[in-house]
């Protein structure tokens, strides 16, 4: 059985990239993906202590958090095309009308 | 103290939100029959609706003196959570009204329906008792929200606000869910009251419970707003539709201080030494931070939202203090700048939609154009400052009484020399609606029947909690005691 901190090492690297990718990409969908690498980093670590503990409410939770994450990406696609539509662009350097 | 098994009398417990979630249904409902001129009714009906479940909550919700966890441990049904929903279904009501004379969201059913599920969202926040509760309810209150801030479609503004709240609002709680995956490692299981017990008899180092810690307190400071996640609070305000900035900036940010003080006090009570000066640290951060930058704004609904950063800074003072009168200074504070701060959006809301323009220069000759708005302008902002015979007043002297109290001195004295600073800009706002004068300050503005019923209320409500502030003080000391 692959040991329980295996998992966790892979966790934390999978959130790290995920940290990093959405402070350091520009694109809207890049950075969306990203953010769908930190929840799932957290899920993984949520099965893995579920396996450990013999406790399903980890698992129980990682449906719970897919759900709204897919939720969440929803919304977010939705505000990507409106302004997709007005700028043509989904870079996030030029969403700066907002600032001071 | 476990979950006992489902008696019908939990259903009571859950009152409010089966209240929320049938009103949602039935404006979802009426939005399809109703004739587009019918429409504008939708905001009454939400706002009575609101009000009718306030009164339904009162009657029946109140909880007894002993907490219990109702539905196998998933909410805890205490006075904490009952005043705070209380709390979140008034202002609710209030942004319905405010809503209802707002261009964009008057006549759109979703908008009314969305509010209401935002709220039914914070009902969950300030009573989950288990983490799988506590995400689901944060996040059933955020994504109604960034909808909501993203509201108009064609309007750039809006939609960046949308987006960039969104973007900040993941990013932070997925931050927190990795800290919520750690506690659930450590302890085996998700029932937050049971979170404290294990993690004391494992032995684990006080730095792995405060790397967790911090990365739970990320989520939670974006909801509050509270430095360093205070970014997103100037951008979403000013691109939001003003009602709902308004609703973020006390409702939500009152969600937050829910959550906050449950769960620090709760979950990390043996931590306590390092997060006190912790928190007093963000929360002197926030206050700076927010008053220094607010000084430079020229456009009221930004310099409203650096005001609103630097009065979570205030309320961060009462949570620092770590004792029944911190918590009920915390509470008491954001009942008063609940009414305050939505009458101060109010204001804003009529006269961006008479002047097209939230910028300060449009705000001169208002004492002339409308005296009655430009009085609940002043009220409001001195209120927010702290001036007596205001609820901002009373609120301050509780936070400031309870850090001496724990021996925060210095916070204390940090917080009353920002306040000085923060009434510097108040001032300067009503300075221009007071004494300059404008081309067009003879045409008076229009004032509809639902904003001027819940500007009454708002006004009504600051003065009585910095009058006769009593009853509302024992609320909150109530509700303090449930977490001690």
């Amino acid at each position: 059985m692959v040991p329980l901190s295996y998992y966790l090492m892979l966790s934390a690297v999978m959130f790290f990239l995920g940290v990093l990718g959405v402070m350091l990409r520009r694109n809207a969908i890049i950075i969306f993906m990203s953010l769908e690498l930190m929840f799932n980093a957290a899920n993984l670590a949520f099965v893995a202590f579920a396996l450990y503990y013999h406790s399903l409410s980890g698992q129980i939770f990682v449906f719970f958090v897919m759900t709204v994450a897919a939720a969440e990406v929803a919304v977010g696609l939705a505000l990507i095309v409106a302004i997709f539509r007005t700028k043509h662009s989904i870079n996030v350097d030029q969403l700066s009308s907002l600032k001071g | 103290m476990a979950a006992g098994p489902f008696n019908a009398t939990m259903i009571l417990a859950i009152l409010p939100q089966i209240g929320l979630l049938a009103l949602g249904v039935l404006v979802s409902i009426l939005d399809l029959l109703w004739k587009e001129n019918q429409k504008r009714n939708l905001g009454w009906l939400t706002a009575s609706g609101l009000a009718l479940i306030m009164v339904l909550a009162g009657v029946f919700t109140a909880p007894a003196a002993q907490p219990v966890l109702v539905f196998g441990g998933m909410l805890r049904h205490d006075w904490l959570s009952f005043v705070f929903q209380m709390i979140f279904l008034f202002g609710a009501a209030l942004t319905a009204l405010f809503a209802m004379d707002s261009e964009p969201l008057s006549r759109k059913g979703e908008a009314y329906m969305l509010l209401v599920a935002a709220t039914l969202g914070m009902t969950l926040m300030a009573s989950a008792a288990d983490l799988i509760m506590l995400f689901l309810a944060i996040e059933m209150t955020s994504i109604p929200l960034y909808i909501l801030a993203g509201f108009i479609v064609g309007d750039n503004k809006s939609t960046e606000s949308g987006f960039k709240y969104l973007l900040f609002g993941a990013t932070t709680s997925a931050v927190m869910l990795y800290g919520f995956s750690l506690l659930y490692g450590f302890a085996g299981t998700t029932q937050i009251y049971q979170l404290a017990g294990i993690l004391q008899q494992g032995q684990f180092s006080t730095f792995t419970l405060i790397a967790v810690l911090m990365l739970v307190l990320v989520g939670f400071s974006f909801k509050v707003s509270a430095v360093p996640f205070h970014f997103w609070a100037p951008d979403v305000y000013e691109g939001s539709p003003t009602p709902i900035a308004g609703f973020l900036s006390t409702a939500s940010k009152a969600a937050g201080f829910a959550v906050l003080m449950r769960f620090l006090l709760v979950v990390f009570p043996m931590t306590e030494h390092y997060w006190i000066p912790l928190l007093a640290v963000i929360s002197t951060a926030t206050m700076i931070v927010g008053n220094t930058l607010a000084l430079a704004q020229k456009n009221v609904k930004r310099l409203l939202a650096y005001s609103s950063i630097a009065q979570a800074g205030y309320m961060l003072i009462g949570v620092a203090s770590v004792s029944p009168l911190g918590i009920t200074a915390s509470v008491f504070y954001l009942t008063a700048y609940l009414v305050t701060n939505l009458a101060a959006f109010g204001v804003v809301t009529i006269v961006g939609r008479s002047t097209g323009s939230d910028e300060l220069s449009a705000y001169a000759g208002l004492s002339r154009r409308a005296p009655g708005l430009a009085m609940v302008f002043l009220v409001a902002l001195l209120s927010l400052g702290g001036i007596p015979p205001f609820g901002g007043f009373v609120g301050k002297i509780l936070v400031f009484a309870a850090a001496i109290n724990s021996n925060l001195i210095w916070l204390a004295v940090l917080g009353i020399l920002n306040s000085i600073i923060a009434l510097y800009y108040y001032l300067m706002v009503l300075k221009v609606v007071y004494l300059y004068r404008s081309e067009d300050e003879n045409r008076p503005l229009a004032i509809p029947r639902s904003w001027a019923i819940a500007m009454g209320l708002c006004v009504v409500g600051i003065l009585l909690l910095g009058t006769v502030f009593g009853p509302w003080y024992q609320w909150s000391v109530t509700a303090a005691s449930s977490l001690f």
